[in-house]
Formats: C-alpha cells, sequence, structure tokens
C-alpha cells in the first residue's frame, strides 16, 4: 500500500492503495469516473485514454504508482472545458457517434492532437487518433468532427 | 430523395456519448453487487467425469446445473435449444459453461476458478467442415453431423449441363470473424423490488432474453423483467450470446439473493464468444459454345461450430444469398451447416449473405477471366429486373435500379477508364461488386413468429411514448425512429419518447437484427403514427396498437421447401475499390473506395452515410486484415494486438452515394441498410488484388501471405 497525491480534473486526492493498481480502476471503480472505458485491458483500443500531464495515455497500462504529483485529465473534466465543448459539438454535427463506447476517448484524443497542432490535416487528424479503435463509424465522420472542431474552436488551443 | 425526412439532425445520443455521461451496463452502481466467473471446459468432445471445487471462502459460490429451480430447464431456449445453459455429461467446445463461480472479489474469483478441477474422458474431436463431413470420431450431430441440409433448385440445371459446351468449376473459402463490438458482452442479473427477475445487459433482442430465462428458470415470461441499456455496438454478436450468459447468471441470482453482474473481459470475450461462420462453397458453371452462362451446380457448406442455435437461419440467407444479383435460368443449390467442435458460429452482419455473396461475386470474376471477357459487362448480360424469378422461386417485386447504381459508381469511381488503364498484373488493380441484400426475417419469420407490435402513446402532457423493443446499439435508432413518428406526428422530434425498452413497458416488436428495424418496425411506427395522429383529439391520453401484416402480393413462403419469396425488398449496391499491392511485399494498399447504395428512401442521410463507411470498413477487415484461425478448437488470435481490425490509417475516405426507390411497405420508402453496406466490399477488394496480381483470388482475408501463395502457385 502506498498514498498517491494526484489532481483528477483539477481536484486533489489522496488515495491510500496497492501502487501497482491500474489508473483506469482507480478512475472507474474508486472515483466512479465511469467516462473511461475499458474495452480490451492492453492499451490496444484506446478506449480508456485520459490525459496525463497533458499527454494521451492508456489509462488500462497506468500504475497507479507512477502518477505521484500528475495531473490527470478525464472525459468527465474535459466535457466541462469550452475546448471539450467544442469537440463534443463538432462530433455531434458531424455524424462521428454511433455506439459511443469509444468516443469519450476519441474525444480526449482530439484534445491531445489540437493542443500540440490546432489546425491539423486529414492525414495528421489520422494518426493522431491511430491509437483509438472503433468498430462502427469506418472512421471518416469522426476525422470530419476533429477538423470541424479545430475549424470551429479556432483560438481555442 | 424525400428533403423533409432524409435531411439529418443530431443524433439524439451524441452529446451524452462524447462526453462519457452515457451508462453502459459496466457503469451502472448495483448495491452489494456479487460477480460472476464462468468455469470453462478446457475439452472440445469430451465426457465430463466429475467435476470438483475448492472449498470456498465465505460469501463465494459455485453453482451449476444442480441449482436450476424444479419447473426449469437446462437448456437456452433459442431459435433451437440444443445448447445447455451449463454442459450436460458432455462438453462440445472448448468455453462450454460447466459451472458459474460468484462472490464479491474478481480476483480472488479467477484464483478459485484455477482450483476447480474438472475429470473428462476425452473423444475424438472435429475442427473443421472436412473432417465433420467426414464423421471423423463418429457423428457428432445426427447421423450426418449436419444440422441443416437444404437443396434448391430453379429451372432446369440437368438438362443445362447436358448440353454445356464447357464446365467451370470454383471453390470459394471465407474465414472466421470476430465482431470486436468495443464493448465486451455485459449482463446483470438481480431480484427486483416485486419480486421479478431482473435482467439488465448490453443487446439487442431484449423478448430473446427474456424467453430464454423464463424457460431456464420455469418462470411465467411476465416474471422476469429485461432492461435493455446503452450498448457499445452488437454488430450480431449480441443477438443471441446474451441468452447465453444471462441464463446461468439468472440461476444464481435467484439462489443467492444478490445482485450478480457478468463482464466479459477481452480476451474472455475472442476467445468465447461466437463468430461469422467459415464457409466453403464449390461451383460449376455450365456454359454454352458462345460463353453464356446456361446453368450453376453450387454446393454451400458452413461450419456451424458445437451447437446448432440459428445456424440454419444464417445457412437460408447464404444459399438464398449465392447468385447475387444475377438472374441464372437453371440452378441447383445445396446447402449444410455442419456441426463441429468449434465455437459456435452464429449471427454476425450480414448473417450468411456476405459469404454466399462474395462466393458468386467471386466466382462471376473468374468466369470473366476464364472466358476472357470484360467483368462488369459479363454481370451486366444477368442482372435481376423487375419480375424475375429468384433462387427460391419468387419474384424481384420491386424495380431493381442496378443499371442506375452502375453508372453513377462509374461516374464517381472512374471503373471503365481505370479498367483499361491497369493492365493485369501491373501491381495495380479496380474491383467491381454488385449484390443485393433482403429486409427482415427470411421466409414467413415475420408473420409466423415475429407476430411485431408497436404501441404509440399521447399522453397528457402532450409529449409521445414510443413504445417498441428494438434497440440502440449505434446505428442510430433513437434519431430515426424518432424522426419516423414526429414527420407523421408533425411534432419535434424531441416530442417522442423513446426509451431503451423494458419488457414490463413496451410491446413485442421483435429483435433489433435483420436489417427490419427501420424496413420492418419502422413502417409499424408509421403506421402508428397516422392512427395516433386521426385520434389525437380524442382526449388526453390515447394509446394506439400496429401490428405486423405481410405486404399484398407477394407468392406465400413454403417453410419445408424453401419456396417462394424469400424477402419482401431488397437494398441494393455497388462497391468499387482500388488497389496497389507491394511486388516484394505484397502489402496492399488501398487507394480509393466508392459505393453507391438504394436502400429505399433514406430515414436520415447521415445516419445512412455513417453504416455505410462503418459497414465498408468492417467488410474491408474481413477481406483484408482479419485473420481469425482455429487450432484444435481454440483461436488462435485472441487479443485486439493480434486479432487486427482497420484503424484510421488502413483506409481511405470513402465516396458514397444513394439512389432513391421508394419502397411502398418501408416507412418514407425506406428499406433495410446496416446489412446491405456490409455485404460487398470484401468481394470488390478481392477483385482489385486479382487484377493487380493478375491470378485468381479464391478465399479471404486476402492477406500478404495468401497472395504469395496465388503468385507461386501461377493461376491457382
Amino acid at each position: 500500500m502506498a498514498t498517491i497525491n494526484f489532481s483528477i480534473n483539477g481536484t486533489s486526492h489522496a488515495i491510500d492503495t496497492d501502487p501497482l493498481r491500474r489508473l483506469l480502476d482507480i478512475l472507474r471503480e474508486d472515483l466512479k469516473l465511469t467516462g473511461v472505458k475499458e474495452g480490451c485491458g492492453e492499451g490496444e483500443c484506446g478506449a480508456c485514454s485520459v490525459l496525463k500531464d497533458g499527454v494521451l495515455v492508456n489509462s488500462c497500462m497506468i500504475p497507479i504508482g507512477t502518477c505521484e504529483g500528475s495531473e490527470i485529465i478525464t472525459p468527465e473534466g474535459l466535457r466541462e472545458t469550452v475546448q471539450g465543448k467544442a469537440i463534443i459539438d463538432a462530433y455531434g454535427e458531424s455524424g462521428a457517434v454511433q455506439c459511443g463506447f469509444c468516443t469519450p476517448g476519441m474525444m480526449m484524443a482530439t484534445e491531445a492532437l489540437l493542443r500540440k497542432n490546432p489546425s491539423p490535416t486529414e492525414g495528421e487528424a489520422r494518426e493522431a487518433l491511430s491509437g483509438n479503435l472503433c468498430r462502427c463509424t469506418g472512421y471518416d465522420m469522426i476525422i470530419d468532427g476533429v477538423l470541424k472542431a479545430a475549424e470551429r474552436g479556432k483560438g481555442l488551443w | 430523395m424525400n428533403k423533409k425526412i432524409s435531411t439529418s439532425i443530431k443524433r439524439v445520443d451524441a452529446g451524452i456519448k462524447t462526453g462519457g455521461a452515457a451508462r453502459y451496463i459496466g457503469d451502472i452502481p448495483f448495491d452489494g453487487l456479487l460477480y460472476g466467473k464462468i468455469v470453462r471446459s478446457s475439452r472440445a468432445r469430451a465426457i465430463i467425469k466429475s467435476v470438483s471445487v475448492p472449498a470456498l471462502p465465505e460469501g463465494y459460490y459455485y453453482i451449476d446445473a444442480k441449482d436450476i429451480p424444479s419447473g426449469g430447464r437446462n437448456r437456452i431456449e433459442m431459435i433451437k435449444d440444443d445448447w445447455p445453459v451449463f454442459a450436460d455429461e458432455h462438453v462440445r467446445f472448448i468455453g462450454e459453461t460447466i459451472g458459474l463461480l460468484v462472490g464479491p472479489d474478481r480476483k480472488e474469483l479467477n484464483r478459485l476458478r484455477d482450483e476447480v478441477k474438472v475429470e473428462y474422458e476425452d473423444l475424438t474431436p472435429v475442427f473443421s467442415i472436412e473432417e465433420a463431413e467426414a464423421l471423423k470420431g463418429g457423428p457428432i450431430h445426427g447421423e450426418d453431423n449436419t444440422y441443416a441440409d437444404y437443396r434448391l433448385q430453379k429451372g432446369d440445371p440437368d438438362a443445362a449441363f447436358a448440353k454445356a459446351a464447357r464446365v467451370i468449376e470454383d471453390t470459394i473459402r471465407t474465414g472466421f470473424q470476430e465482431h470486436i463490438y468495443m464493448e465486451p458482452q455485459g449482463v446483470v442479473a438481480k431480484t427486483e423490488d416485486d419480486g421479478k427477475l431482473g435482467i439488465l445487459f448490453s443487446g439487442q433482442c431484449p423478448f430473446y432474453v427474456r424467453h430464454a430465462v423464463s424457460a431456464t428458470m420455469g418462470l411465467a415470461e411476465d416474471q422476469v423483467r429485461v432492461q435493455q441499456v446503452v450498448t457499445g455496438g452488437a454488430f450480431g454478436g449480441k443477438e443471441h450470446y446474451p441468452d447465453v450468459i444471462s441464463t446461468p447468471l439468472a440461476v444464481a441470482a435467484r439462489k443467492i439473493g444478490k445482485p450478480i453482474g457478468l463482464f466479459f473481459d477481452r480476451v474472455e470475450d475472442i476467445s468465447f464468444t461466437p463468430k461469422r461462420h467459415p464457409s466453403v462453397t464449390r461451383f460449376k458453371t455450365a456454359l454454352d459454345e458462345a460463353g453464356n452462362i446456361i446453368g450453376m451446380d453450387i454446393d454451400v457448406r458452413i461450419d456451424a461450430g458445437a451447437y446448432e442455435s440459428c445456424s440454419m437461419v444464417v445457412l437460408q440467407r447464404a444459399i438464398f444469398s449465392v447468385n447475387s444479383v444475377y438472374n441464372i435460368p437453371n440452378v441447383k443449390i445445396r446447402g449444410r451447416a455442419f456441426a463441429t467442435n468449434n465455437v459456435p458460429s452464429d449471427a454476425y452482419r450480414g448473417f450468411g449473405a456476405p459469404q454466399g455473396l462474395f462466393a458468386m461475386e467471386s466466382h462471376m470474376s473468374h468466369l470473366a477471366r476464364a472466358i476472357n471477357v470484360d467483368e462488369l459487362k459479363l454481370k451486366q448480360q444477368y442482372l435481376l429486373k423487375q419480375g424475375d424469378v429468384t433462387v427460391t422461386n419468387g419474384r424481384i417485386h420491386e424495380e431493381v435500379k442496378l443499371p442506375e447504381i452502375i453508372q453513377r459508381i462509374d461516374d464517381m469511381s472512374g471503373y471503365s477508364k481505370k479498367l483499361k488503364e491497369h493492365t493485369p498484373g501491373s501491381w495495380k488493380g479496380i474491383g467491381i461488386s454488385l449484390f443485393n441484400h433482403g429486409s427482415g426475417f427470411t421466409g414467413n419469420g415475420e408473420q409466423e413468429i415475429i407476430k411485431g407490435v408497436v404501441k404509440m402513446r399521447k399522453r397528457a402532457d402532450g409529449l409521445v411514448d414510443l413504445l417498441v423493443s428494438n434497440v440502440e446499439m449505434g446505428q442510430g435508432l433513437q434519431t430515426t425512429f424518432r424522426k419516423i413518428a414526429a414527420m407523421v406526428l408533425e411534432l419535434p422530434v424531441d416530442s417522442v419518447i423513446y426509451n431503451d425498452p423494458n419488457t414490463d413497458l413496451v410491446p413485442d416488436s421483435g429483435p433489433t437484427c435483420a436489417s427490419r428495424s427501420i424496413a420492418v418496425v419502422g413502417y409499424l411506427v408509421q403506421e402508428a403514427a397516422k392512427k395516433l395522429k386521426d385520434r389525437w383529439k380524442e382526449s388526453d391520453i390515447v394509446e394506439v396498437r400496429q401490428q405486423y401484416e405481410p405486404p399484398e402480393g407477394l407468392i406465400p413462403w413454403d417453410q419445408e421447401n424453401l419456396q417462394g419469396d424469400a424477402y419482401p425488398s431488397y437494398g441494393w449496391g455497388a462497391n468499387v475499390i482500388e488497389v496497389e499491392v507491394d511486388p516484394l511485399t505484397y502489402e496492399v494498399t488501398t487507394k480509393g473506395i466508392w459505393a453507391v447504395h438504394d436502400v429505399g428512401v433514406a430515414i436520415d442521410e447521415k445516419v445512412v452515410e455513417g453504416q455505410v463507411d462503418g459497414g465498408i470498413i468492417q467488410a474491408l477487415g474481413y477481406g483484408s486484415l482479419e485473420k481469425l484461425e482455429v487450432k484444435e478448437g481454440r483461436f488462435q488470435q485472441k487479443t485486439m494486438a493480434d486479432y487486427t481490425i482497420p484503424t484510421t490509417m488502413d483506409f481511405p475516405k470513402i465516396k458514397s452515394a444513394l439512389v432513391d426507390n421508394p419502397y411502398e411497405y418501408g416507412p418514407f420508402g425506406a428499406k433495410g441498410a446496416g446489412e446491405l453496406v456490409f455485404d460487398g466490399a470484401a468481394a470488390a477488394f478481392a477483385d482489385a488484388v486479382q487484377m493487380a496480381i493478375n491470378g485468381d483470388v479464391k478465399q479471404i482475408p486476402v492477406t500478404p501471405e495468401y497472395i504469395m501463395e496465388v503468385r507461386e502457385d501461377g493461376n491457382n
């Protein structure tokens, strides 16, 4: 057991737990932040994507012990920001959402991309989201959503 | 186009899903939830001699067939009831449920599961269609290992073969495909406050689950309440399989008296849940002196796995699809579904049609190559038209707009022009496929088995309740059903309330499958809305009911002999795919994807386009990437790292269009779309590759390893 101090969506937490537990389980089970989804449990699908200190990570691959002092942003945090709202609106208008299980992770990957590159090309958007799998959409409308968010949200990132 | 209905609106569930607020089965809190862990067979075909369960810590339970209440049955009542809830004295595939461990801690459950010792007496298992046909180890089902053996005949094929100038043989193979719905299987069972047995689940068919659970438990159907919750993809994989996991869970929940959740992880889901049926289709085609097709003799075999489940219906759709969109004058078809000791095969988007269509489209391309004629011209010579006879001696009742579809896709893709530019073997190729898909249940399923009912209720607050059992699973039904009702009632879309179905609150409008939700149930929604509109002023609260009736003018269905109109209407389509093949590595790069479909009228253009995009990419995975091998009854790929589905980087943007063709008995003229859009891409891809490498492609997935084989074998 260890005490891990970190922040989630701007709120500080100190959690006594096994440092090898997955960040995904801390979020979903301990903190009831179920916007992060478990699609594969091995870092392949991206449904559990969060931002850790601004970097897009698969929370199923992160032992909580490595989060000491980190700032974590989950879909619950991002959706309250102007940037998150811009992505949600753009996804809705683009038809990017079907079953929705991959979509919170896609939103996180979009945020991570736009922070680095606020006006990506289609190719750059495809590359940035290549770690996030979707079985419903064939991706075209998700990519449209990323490009629409960049265009509509100009100046936000 | 009907602009009013087809113009897209924002999906009603987009915002809640994107932000992560939508609650899937694993996201819903339950007080005191216990977890279930399935104890599975490690043998493919064996007699269970004994099961020894370790001493269980307090609060842990082991549940098996002995816990089924009296009056219940150790059978899962699906279309057939051959699949037991818990293995009887035999196990028939690796992963079959023997028992269920239940307790509060999932790690501890895994440890206990590893300590359950099962003693087996092994029998000789059967792992392929060929071994099943050879009755290796003695029959495992009936006398000949077939769940179904069908024969169809149209015209006089024997006479055609007797006068043939040439007969060309061809064998086409398709592999397993795993659904990879992004959300793995999940079910919760609990006793409700009113004493009913409650099932909450991710899936497609609430009334299927209610039926299966009540039969296993020996309860009246209305003593089981099934609630579908937000479902993270299904594609057929959550059509029957939720019955397989909710039945043992119900037994446990009743016995233990606490809510229990059964949630699969991805490895468990890939390893033990059903797949698309592998197929082997052999053609013999009779040609006359001039190279005209005068007859075909087709033998379709599918691997149905260890239990029949719905395989005979999958086989029916496969053989009804195996002439694709062509009117071949004299045809005989045999179709067999074989029992093996592989994981049972079951529903997957297309339900047999993708196998049949891939086989026929490939065969037509091979014929064109063999007799050295233009492939599209050969296909155009035999296109089905209105009034033509189908392989079940039914008729095509609607106008067939394939000529317009072909013209449109040629204009969009430059197919004819590019065909002249790429010479066979130039490592560049372009391929085309034509296809159709019957909307709704096969044969008389809608009127004899399903008998779908829809209700609609005007409420005192002026809102309208739409009461149906069909589910949103990603395909957009929450949006399209509301649009249909709202458009008829001339109300805003958000005045129509349509909740995830609960079997206590909605009538049985049938399952969410078979491209029937819009085409069949959507029409009932439209007709119910018309009734409600007529009676709107009667009272504060008005409820109307609409039951399915078959369209007029159909040739009655004879289920015994599979004769008559198998489907009242069809969606139609064409795909063109352009590829380049690396001459050294045989890696294929897709350069262009084009699609034109006739889905009648789109209820929402963006929803249909989303189906087109997703269906085509899933089919390109099937055709190119998704290799799933079975060895000794065990899938060799069991993670998302080794079973690879398409990513954002694998395929270019799809260019698609719709051709309008309103259908009289569809809502606003709409027909089915969800499966049609899957049906053509694998064949167009394979066709493009065979042009690029100048060799016949006869199986999918078309991997670089397979291309190497084709190249080395010459014209294999």
